[in-house]
């Protein structure tokens, strides 16, 4: 995207950014990045920081052992053991690589529609722009939770289910993003310079208007991935989504709700996890968007679930 | 203003119509027969046969979305194929605890959210810091395991509150005070829940707004002429910063809904979230499709709610159709 139409773009110039440093300065910037960065890295690197996820031995001897606590066979429990007597932390590290990834999917397959539909609609402004628009209302009115149980309750609940199912109903606000964006850019000097120059109708759009509209997307599917994960959590919670053994923070969540008096650890872990996650791509939406454009510095208030 | 207001209840009549008519297909196509649900698996293929007769699914599908939606309009909603019960009791019986649950963290939260997010506007520095800390968190607070960690404090530890259903088993025993007192607990736990949630992302919204409008000339001018300080902040700050605030609330009820079924689900609370999803299990296909109507229903409502509310607040908002910039 970083090509020289970057700098026709007022105010998001990409070079000024890198210029200022103001990443280093920016608190939020900073433990966003970092938290991210690190849950990433455990994810990535899970086989080396934990054990088996599903590994049990002799269940009576070591299910709801405590955290910090070590087993008959010496083995060490940072977060403690389940009612299967399988290490949390594993699971909690496993379950990372499954959660972060569905969310992080489902938003690009959300990112894929909505840039689609949102810059059609914004560049042949006639017919098809209004219904892509009125498409969009539509479905921005749907209740998205009730479609969510809907739809993943109705066919056999899988990951690739729930990517398909959070992508398809999480593209309208990122059409509406670029729809506003590509409207704008589409009257800009360096745009009509293009067409004068002889370039046709897809290709302006392609080629000069949407890698200037990229940026405030970039931000907004940073906002989506927690999002995203948080619903991936909710439906594999009501076990709609990733299905036991494969553990993902959700399913988790869920199976510690039953042993919540005995063994409170098992659901409190990955709640913990998933709060720090949203927390730090909210953050990092936030530090981002600050920067790109002072004058709008709402928080977005849509509640999740 | 009245043109524009009728202009949208039409648009959100479309869009109830869209929604059940979408439901409709979804259902249909989606695998899962309630026919074989109901005569189990052991039955023969006739009697399945008799069983999908009987319920009119073996009809063409165009045939059953006709008859079901003008049978739906006129008021004949079916019973459920799970339970036998008729639809309309269920919802009827159901929906008033949605709205009660609903409502009461709605007001709650935006209440509280506007205080939190107009004092660190005001204050700034470390308050707004600290303050801005606590908003992002419980924003980003997911809200199934928030009411487990409420239910492991206040229900297994502190054994104050209960955390199932909207009143105790000897609810009809009680009389007066005590009545009230027992719906109140039962109301603690999963309300708790839904406002704390909804107070981060409010307070976070109001916060922004008024740092916008802080900068606006009509408030230059306001503290220029001499005005006191709390009267800039609450009649040419707050008050402009409210109009986008209500805006969101149109928008943000559909999240609202469908936070309330989740958590309806945990503290099973006996709403239209949790008989929706009890029904999504069993395929009963009259119940669902009535639960998503009254949901759409209820969702278009409040939004032209907030949307009337907005155009109160602010005559720019009150604009001939065809320039429509509030969505």
């Amino acid at each position: 995207m970083g090509r020289s139409e970057a700098e026709g773009s007022a105010g998001l110039g990409g070079n000024r950014v890198i210029r200022n440093r103001w990443f280093i300065r920016d608190l939020r910037a900073r433990f966003g990045l970092a938290v991210l960065v690190l849950i990433v890295l455990a994810a990535m690197l899970a086989p080396l920081l934990a054990g088996d996820p599903s590994v049990q031995r002799d269940i009576v001897a070591t299910r709801f052992l405590p955290p910090l606590s070590t087993d008959l066979h010496g083995a060490f429990h940072l977060l403690g053991t389940d009612r299967f007597g399988r290490d949390v932390w594993s699971r909690l590290i496993y379950g990372a690589r499954v959660s972060l990834g569905v969310g992080v999917l489902a938003v690009l397959l959300s990112v894929v529609i909505g840039l689609a539909v949102g810059a059609a609609a914004g560049f042949w402004q006639g017919r098809l722009g209004l219904l892509l628009l009125g498409l969009t209302d539509f479905a921005l009115a749907l209740p998205r939770v009730v479609l969510l149980l809907l739809l993943a309750s109705l066919w056999q609940p899988s990951a690739a289910l729930v990517i398909v199912v959070l992508g398809l109903t999480g593209w309208m606000t990122i059409a509406r993003l670029v729809h506003g964006e590509v409207r704008a850019l589409a009257a800009r000097p360096f745009v009509e310079g293009a067409v004068a120059l002889g370039v046709r109708g897809p290709r302006v759009l392609v080629r000069h208007i949407l890698p200037n509209a990229l940026t405030p997307v970039i931000v907004a599917a940073a906002l989506g991935v927690g999002n995203a994960i948080m619903l991936e959590a909710g439906l594999s919670f009501l076990g709609l989504g990733v299905q036991p053994p494969t553990p993902s923070w959700g399913n988790l969540i869920a199976s510690g709700r039953d042993t919540l008096v005995n063994a409170p650890w098992v659901a409190t872990a990955p709640g913990v996890a998933l709060v720090l996650v949203v927390v730090a791509a909210t953050l990092l939406g936030d530090a981002v968007r600050d920067r790109l454009d002072p004058a709008g510095r709402r928080g977005s208030g849509a509640a999740g679930p | 203003m009245l043109p524009a207001l009728l202009r949208r209840a039409l648009a959100g009549l479309a869009v109830v119509i869209g929604v059940v008519t979408l439901m409709f297909f979804l259902l249909r196509l989606a695998p899962g027969d309630p026919a074989l649900l109901l005569v189990g698996p052991a039955a023969s293929a006739e009697q399945v046969a008799a069983q999908r007769e009987a319920l009119g699914l073996d009809r063409p599908l165009p045939e059953q979305y006709a008859g079901w939606l003008s049978r739906f309009v006129q008021g004949d909603w079916g019973s459920s194929i799970a339970t036998g019960r008729p639809v309309r009791t269920m919802i009827a019986d159901a929906w008033p605890a949605t709205v009660l649950l609903v409502g009461t963290s709605l007001v709650l939260s935006y209440l509280i959210g506007i205080v939190v997010g107009a004092i660190q506007a005001t204050r700034g520095g470390r308050l707004d810091t600290a303050l801005s800390v606590v908003t992002v968190t419980l924003f980003a607070l997911p809200g199934y395991w928030l009411g487990l960690m409420l239910v492991m404090v206040f229900t297994y530890w502190a054994r104050a509150l209960p955390a199932f259903g909207a009143a105790g088993f000897d609810a009809d025993f009680l009389t007066g005070w005590d009545r009230w007192a027992d719906r109140l607990r039962h109301l603690a736990l999963p309300l708790s829940t839904l406002t704390l949630i909804g107070i981060g992302g409010t307070a976070r919204f109001v916060r922004g707004a008024m740092l916008d409008v802080r900068d606006a000339p009509h408030v230059a001018i306001a503290r220029a002429k001499g005005l006191a300080p709390a009267a800039v902040t609450i009649r040419h700050v707050l008050r402009n910063a409210l109009i986008p605030v209500l805006t969101l609330l149109g928008l943000s009820l559909p999240a609202l809904f469908s936070g309330a079924v989740f958590i309806e689900a945990i503290f099973a609370w006996p709403g239209v979230g949790r008989i929706l999803v009890e029904a999504v299990g069993a395929r009963d296909y009259p119940v669902i499709m009535a639960a998503t109507a009254v949901s759409a229903v209820l969702v278009v409502l409040g939004s032209l709610l907030a949307e009337a509310l907005a155009a109160w607040a602010d005559p720019r908002l009150r604009v001939p159709p065809g320039s429509g910039e509030t969505a």
